[in-house]
């Protein structure tokens, strides 16, 4: 379970943060999307103590931030956005390191390695220096080490970047499973779908705001579930329909050919956060 | 502050020396080996230094020189790069363990190489020919200027912000202290003003005790006081800046 209340933070003048209050439930799948620079990534940071908020109260699992911060520490695992698997050391001592980072006794500590080692498919891969391996590989192992201790809380930042559409699927089925097991998640990522796929609730961040918090459904409803999308001088245009039958009398007005299909996060996403790549 | 969090965090940097102990020993003789060479055969043959030969004059500077510069590098360098290029300091920031722990296992492992690249320096030193006596004051000694210039160098890691005023800090204090504490020449000839700066260099002590202590002298207390005293300084001051290390 995930509280914050009022979050903000500021680099200087600039409000990367603008007062965000969320709440997100125990077990449930969060989605947290916006645009590059939105703020995702450094709100993660924040609940997860890397980065101190300029204002705003924050409760993880009902430990208080940052009084408890020992406490929030050992409940919640982490796949950070940019890779931080220490290089100098192979996948099972990165492993090992964070074992007993978390004070996960030895004979326990050495069967989950094997087990996530198997997992994320890299047991044959095990003593090899970090270094020597591919960005998947690397990401891979990322999330076998946030899985290590157990986490109650999860906080993945764009954990599928790179991964290959296999791996991608598995860890959706992972995260599935983690739900059923009453584990929170809270996910960025730039495949909307993905969000789609696996949350129940998104939120939408654009330039340090929450614009957008509901159900993928509901935020589609909210826009038309229907789009109809059509080409003009070369640009792609949109417009939405609360009903079928609207949607197909305003295409069969138009001089070109037009698509009317079912509206999704993408749509409500583009519409929402307003920046097009135009004419490119 | 726990103990087992500070082997863990002294254990990593272990493995990732001993896998490759056998080039990290071979590294830390050529530079000691170039100042035995060039003091203590060459400059060094004629010199007479307070009744004893040159090269046990400078034995003892090169080896609190080299604490001073490999304690230090081998926290702040490396520190440096997981906190600003490969981001593994992260790793120990969401870990659920207490900076103290985290700020005492890194020194330690950074001390641990000091004193293994001294060790190096003393067993050359006396295949050059050198005596010295080594005690229980002499190690001692070692170990605080191991200590407290490891955590100079942890404060220096978490403090600077790219890796040439890194570079920056080494030129502008740990060069000058290696020439200037007492190293190569006695200090008594140097205008007072100066001494009296050099005095207060953790540096100067070392390599004040370490002669002494090395020439079979009593303990000097006051040398010992003002390095624990920098220690102490100085592993606090770490904790106090890993607290704090947040943006
Ligand atoms: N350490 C920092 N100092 C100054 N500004 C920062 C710092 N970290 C992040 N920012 C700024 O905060 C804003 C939000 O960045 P953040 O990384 O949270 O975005 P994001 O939503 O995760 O974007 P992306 O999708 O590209 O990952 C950006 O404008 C960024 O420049
Ligand atoms: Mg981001």
């Amino acid at each position: 379970m995930i509280i914050i209340d009022g979050l903000v933070k500021k680099y200087g003048d600039r409000t990367v943060v603008d007062n965000i209050s969320l709440e997100i439930g125990q077990g449930e799948t969060f989605g947290l999307l916006g645009p590059n620079g939105a703020g995702k990534t450094t709100t993660i940071r924040i609940l997860t103590m890397l980065t101190k908020p300029t204002d705003g109260r924050i409760r993880i699992n009902n430990w208080r931030l940052p009084e408890d911060d020992l406490q929030i520490k050992g409940t919640i695992g982490v796949v950070p956005q940019h890779l931080n698997l220490d290089i100098d050391l192979t996948a099972r001592e990165n492993l090992d390191l964070h074992g007993r980072l978390h004070h996960i006794p030895g004979a326990e500590r050495h069967k989950r390695i094997e087990e996530l080692l198997e997992y994320v498919e890299l047991n044959e891969r095990s003593m090899d220096m970090v270094q020597t391996f591919s960005g998947g590989m690397k990401r891979r192992l990322m999330i076998a080490r946030a899985l290590f201790h157990r986490p109650q809380v999860l906080f993945l930042d764009e954990p599928t970047v790179g991964l290959d559409p296999q791996v991608r699927r598995r860890l959706w089925d992972l995260v599935r499973r983690l739900n059923g097991d009453g584990i929170t998640v809270l996910l960025t990522t730039h495949y909307i779908e993905e969000a789609e796929n696996l949350c129940k609730r998104v939120a939408i961040m654009d330039k340090g705001k929450l614009i957008a918090l509901n159900s993928p459904a509901a935020l589609c409803r909210r826009l038309g579930e229907y789009v109809v999308e059509w080409n003009e001088k070369g640009s792609t245009e949109y417009r939405f329909f609360g009903a079928r039958h609207e949607a197909v009398a305003f295409a069969g007005e138009l001089s070109t050919d037009a698509t009317i299909r079912r509206s999704n996060l993408e749509d409500v996403f583009v519409e929402l956060t307003g920046r097009k790549v135009v004419g490119l | 502050m726990n103990f087992s969090d500070i082997y863990t965090v002294f254990w990593r940097d272990w493995i990732v020396l001993d896998r490759r102990l056998g080039k990290f020993i071979l590294s830390r003789m050529v530079t000691p080996i170039l100042y035995l060479v060039a003091f203590g055969w060459g400059l060094g043959r004629g010199i007479q230094m307070n009744n004893g030969s040159y090269l046990d004059f400078i034995v003892p500077g090169i080896v609190a020189m080299n604490a001073m510069n490999i304690s230090f590098n081998s926290v702040a360098s490396p520190l440096n790069m997981a906190r600003l290029y490969y981001r593994t300091f992260e790793e120990y920031l969401i870990a659920p363990i207490g900076p103290a722990s985290f700020v005492i296992g890194k020194i330690l492992a950074g001390s641990l190489r000091g004193l293994l690249s001294c060790a190096v320096i003393l067993v050359l030193a006396y295949l050059f020919g050198a005596s010295l006596h080594i005690n229980f004051g002499f190690l001692l000694v070692l170990g605080l200027t191991s200590l407290l210039f490891g955590a100079m160098g942890l404060i220096a890691a978490m403090r600077i912000n790219s890796h040439e005023d890194m570079a920056n800090f080494s030129t502008y204090f740990l060069l000058p202290m290696s020439f200037l504490c007492a190293t190569f020449f006695s200090t008594d000839k140097l205008p007072y003003a100066i001494r009296l700066v050099i005095e207060f260099l953790p540096l100067t002590h070392a390599t004040y005790a370490l002669r002494k202590l090395g020439a079979g002298g009593e303990a000097p207390w006051m040398s010992i006081a003002v390095l624990l005293a920098y220690t102490v300084m100085l592993i606090g001051a770490g904790i106090w800046t890993m607290r704090h290390v947040r943006d």
